[in-house]
């Protein structure tokens, strides 16, 4: 007798399947795998930000007991390609050349300068040491707004300039003309600090040979094994078809494993060259230098408004620091925070610039947000801002601005249609479990009797653009690639299901999700499903996992094919049961005629009829399996209400998080523990930027905090418990009415917070502290604030 | 090299090795005990956290010659019978893990506090955890989950002197 459910799946806190493994330490990491006559790789990096490689030489290193190559960047460039960068985000822009391995100058502290292959990994290491490079220094590239003088040291010379691209979007009327006729206009710099993102496990690529067919796997800790496939074959020239790219247990990304590395290119290469498996793992000082930064912005923003505190006009201007090279969607981060600056609110004029600034630093690329918490950051700052200007309540000045729920679907300045939200009732509900009106009444008692530890309350009202991407609209960003998604639904003879998924998770807990979406459909047991993914031959299509993308697409895709399997058991079960298609019910996996319901079939049952084929109807394919690729119609917009409450002490400068309220609207919720998760998750690192993190450059060149030493990921006792509350505004945009969460917590925490600090010290002067606001800046704003002095804004 | 012999996981290894070779190393590389992952270099994530003669140890820090004579426990060898010790259950239930690569630690270190403080708080757990970062939880679930398996624990010491009972893995 097999078995059905008889209640929805979708929306229960399902316990994950991914669990077992993990809680066991049964997993299958990347740097887990090996092969008989397993070779490692090393590699030697750049200590110098810039500087002309005048020789390498690597025969002292092949005379080290165990080694078995070495390789120079010219040995290993001849017949391999520049690393890829997909998003090219203006005709001319500048797209420098990127060796895997540098072959005549290194552009960044931890740029690759030559490569070892020994037996082991202690072999490996003890060989870099006798590899000779002799380096001529070249000036370092490090202040964006010295980069772009006429008479700064380039990055690359060949080009010229520094300047990568200028990006310029104007929308709705002439923002100079609405600028004209406002009462109130504020300017103000923020600067997005620097992030390394740090995905608990390093990076690792491991690559097999099999025999002589000249075929390959892949394995890599990557979020994009399809992505991965595609542009190995392009760059190494290894056919498409010969290469396998598995992506195993992998431990988080955040987007620094939405990447096409150097190290996985030289891995394929010295694995084709020797005929040998090859491992290279990187460990976190050197992930520090040479898996890609976030952030890293200059943002001057200016607000236009009328005294009663109606947006006017929004002007931004960005410097963003793309590092030394282009990489994957280097180019295009910003451009994804240029549609969000607006945000929530309804304005007559927008106006926006970017200009990428090469610089000797480490790339930059997708880090957790991309983009978009860099533009909520400043739109939610500046709001406050002007909300003191204007002599308002943040909250008020918001609520005055906002679009209403009854104007959804609503077409936003920068051009894109939010199709549903409801910021009012998430408003609401935040304030109620804040209990903003008692806290703003304390804080007002305390600034009064002159406490030194001042409260603040913070506030940030979000949405994001997610859910990536309509595929026209990325041919119209110039970005190379289509924003679809795969699935396919296997119905196995026995009963059990197997579903194909061309998402690829690290964490984010896709085995439980799909199995409750699938389950829903088609009528099984959630534990009678088998989600397969990450491995190029069983999942063969696939756009892979990012942008809040999985779920809303790769989600849906899993709804809609299962829904066509469904369509096909039904002609199946119409001819068995000799009736008419229409004259059947479809419930809890059950096929039944109308009016005799005794009359049914399982769809376990339909699915082994049709696995003998022995009865079906005429001409049928003997097939109920099927594939959905879906093209999203839109974005998808989560939004939400965040408050944050601090105390700063402001005699030392420490800041403690007193309590944080977010209540978010990700449209219908499949499974609320992971939803609430992924919130606490995207908090955290939100949290991080504004209170501990920044990746710290000194004048030469050199990335001071390379290690986890020096580099503050916040651990249990920094951070605090979080209070966390839903609304559910479906989306319309797709079946299920969900929408992307893994970014939302985010792009939202980082303003709430530091308005809060601004909030608490504003009363002593204090217009803005840098990120992160640590006690030292936090401190330096108060005296800067006490002798008149600006503080330094970094 | 030096030869050392070491029980892990209740099995004894007898092995000659490096004398700069981590114990990490020798755990994932020489007995293919993969359970314990690297996280850092530098000894500040924990993701490396095992038992080493009764205290925590992040292995990456300990060189294997230094094990000659000792009983390490990994996470890879909690489970008994079969059953999941109370932590990875409580892990599982109140979704403490998202890509899981820090949750060997993890457990290994919240085990270690329970053993020393049965009944903590949530501040308790909050400091007893400092050494192990987590970059996709935020920490919350895994408070909430140490602190749910203390109370299994609890009421399953209980319930052993009153009947015996054991607890049920899933």
């Amino acid at each position: 007798m097999t078995e059905h459910i008889t209640e929805s799946e979708v929306g229960r806190s399902r316990p994950r399947k991914e669990d077992a493994r993990l809680v066991t330490g049964q997993t299958n990491w990347t740097d887990n795998i090996g092969a008989t006559g397993l070779l490692h790789l090393a590699i030697l990096r750049s200590p110098m930000a810039h500087a002309r490689i005048e020789r390498v030489d690597v025969s002292a290193a092949l005379e080290q007991p165990g080694v078995v190559a070495a390789f120079t960047g010219r040995d290993l460039a001849e017949g391999t390609g520049s690393l890829p960068c997909a998003w090219p985000v203006t005709e001319d822009i500048v797209l420098p050349d990127h060796p895997a391995v540098a072959v005549d100058e290194v552009r960044y502290a931890g740029d690759p300068v030559a490569v070892v292959v020994a037996r082991d990994r202690y072999a490996a290491a003890d060989a870099l040491e006798a590899i000779e490079v002799d380096y001529t220094p070249l000036p370092p590239v490090l202040d964006l707004e010295d980069a772009l003088t006429d008479n700064s040291p380039l990055v690359h010379e060949e080009h010229g300039t520094n300047r990568s691209y200028v990006w310029p979007m104007a929308t709705g009327e002439d923002y100079g003309t609405v600028k004209g006729r406002a009462d109130v206009v504020l300017t103000r710099r923020y600067v997005q600090q620097r992030l390394i993102p740090n995905a608990m496990e390093p990076r690792a690529v491991v690559v097999t040979p099999l025999d002589a067919s000249g075929e390959y796997t892949v394995y890599s800790a990557t979020q994009v094994p399809h992505v991965l496939r595609v542009m190995l074959s392009m760059v190494t020239g290894v056919p498409e078809h010969k290469l396998r790219v598995v992506a195993p247990d992998v431990g988080g990304g955040f987007g620094s494993k939405l990447q096409v590395y150097g190290e996985e290119v030289v891995a394929l290469v010295v694995a084709r060259r020797l005929g040998r498996p090859v491992k290279w793992t990187e460990s976190r000082s050197e992930g520090h230098l040479a898996t890609h930064h976030g952030r890293g912005q200059i943002q001057d923003i200016e607000i236009a408004a009328t005294r009663e505190g109606r947006l006017l006009g929004l002007k931004v201007d960005l410097l963003a620091d793309m590092g030394a090279y282009l990489m994957l969607v280097t180019p295009g981060i910003p451009i994804l925070g240029a549609f969000m600056y607006p945000a929530i609110y309804k304005m007559d004029a927008y106006e926006f610039r970017c200009t990428g600034v090469f610089t000797t630093r480490t790339p930059t690329d997708a880090y957790r947000g991309a983009g978009r918490p860099e533009a909520t950051y400043a739109i939610e700052r500046i709001m406050d801002e002007l909300a003191v200007e204007l002599g308002l309540d943040p909250v008020e000045l918001r609520r005055r601005n906002w679009i209403g729920h009854e104007e959804f679907p609503y077409t936003s300045i920068a051009g894109l249609t939010y199709d549903s939200g409801n910021y009012e009732a998430a408003t609401d509900k935040a304030l109620a479990l804040f209990g903003y009106d008692e806290l703003r009444a304390e804080q007002a008692k305390r600034n009064e009797s002159g406490d030194s530890v001042r409260l603040g309350i913070g506030v940030s009202i979000y949405t994001e653009m997610c859910g990536l991407a309509p595929s026209r609209v990325l041919r119209d960003l110039r970005y190379a690639a289509g924003g679809w998604e795969a699935a396919g639904i296997r119905m196995l003879p026995t009963g059990k299901v197997e579903v194909v998924t061309g998402t690829s998770p690290h964490g984010q807990g896709h085995e439980t999700c799909w199995s409750q979406i699938a389950a829903d459909v088609l009528g099984v047991p959630f534990e009678d499903i088998e989600v397969v993914h990450g491995d190029t031959r069983s999942a063969p299509q696939g756009m892979d996992t990012y942008g809040s993308r999985s779920l809303v697409v790769g989600g849906a895709a899993v709804h809609h094919a299962a829904e066509k399997v469904v369509g096909k058991a039904r002609k199946v079960a119409a001819h068995l049961l000799e009736a008419a298609e229409q004259d059947l019910e479809f419930t809890h996996g059950v096929f039944s005629v109308k009016g005799s319901p005794e009359a049914r079939r399982t769809i376990q049952e339909v699915a082994f009829e049709t696995f003998s084929s022995h009865d079906l109807p005429d001409g049928m394919e003997p097939t109920i399996n099927a594939e959905y690729l879906l093209d999203p119609e839109n974005f998808s917009y989560p939004h939400g209400t965040h408050l944050c409450a601090v105390e700063v002490d402001t005699e030392t400068g420490r800041t403690s998080i007193r309590s944080y309220v977010c209540v978010d609207d990700v449209g219908r919720v499949v499974n609320p523990m992971i939803v609430e998760g992924q919130v606490h998750g995207g908090l955290a690192q939100g949290i991080a930027q504004a209170l501990y993190e920044e990746a710290v450059y000194d004048d030469e060149g050199n990335l001071v905090s390379g290690s986890l030493a020096d580099y503050l990921v916040p651990s249990a006792p920094d951070l605090p418990e979080f209070t966390t509350g839903r609304t559910e505004t479906p989306a319309t945009s797709n079946p299920l009415g969900v929408k992307g969460v893994g970014e939302a917590g985010t792009i939202a925490s980082t303003p709430a917070v530091v308005n809060a600090i601004v909030d608490a010290l504003r009363p002593l002067g204090v217009r803005d502290v840098a990120m992160p606001c640590s006690p030292g800046r936090v401190w330096e704003a108060l005296q800067s604030a006490r002798t008149g002095e600006e503080a330094p804004s970094s | 090299m030096t030869r050392i012999s070491v029980k892990v996981d209740g099995t004894t290894y007898e092995d000659e090795v490096e004398p700069r070779l981590l114990l990490i190393h020798y755990l994932r590389d020489r007995l293919g005990l993969t359970g314990t992952p690297i996280g850092c270099d530098t000894s500040n994530c924990g993701a490396c956290t095992v038992d080493l003669d009764g205290e925590t140890a992040k292995s990456c820090s300990v060189l294997a010659v230094q094990c000659d004579g000792s009983v390490v426990t990994t996470v890879q060898g909690l489970a008994q019978d079969g059953e999941w010790h109370p932590l990875q259950k409580a892990f599982h239930e109140r979704h403490a893990l998202q890509c899981g690569y820090c949750t060997p630690g993890m457990i290994m270190a919240a085990r270690d506090l329970l053993g020393e403080n049965p009944e903590p708080s949530a501040d308790d757990v909050r400091h007893a955890l400092e050494g192990n970062l987590c970059r996709c939880t935020g920490y919350q679930n895994i408070v909430r989950a140490v602190l749910a398996a203390a109370d299994a624990e609890a009421a399953s010491s209980a319930g052993a002197s009153a009947s015996s009972g054991r607890e049920v893995a899933p």
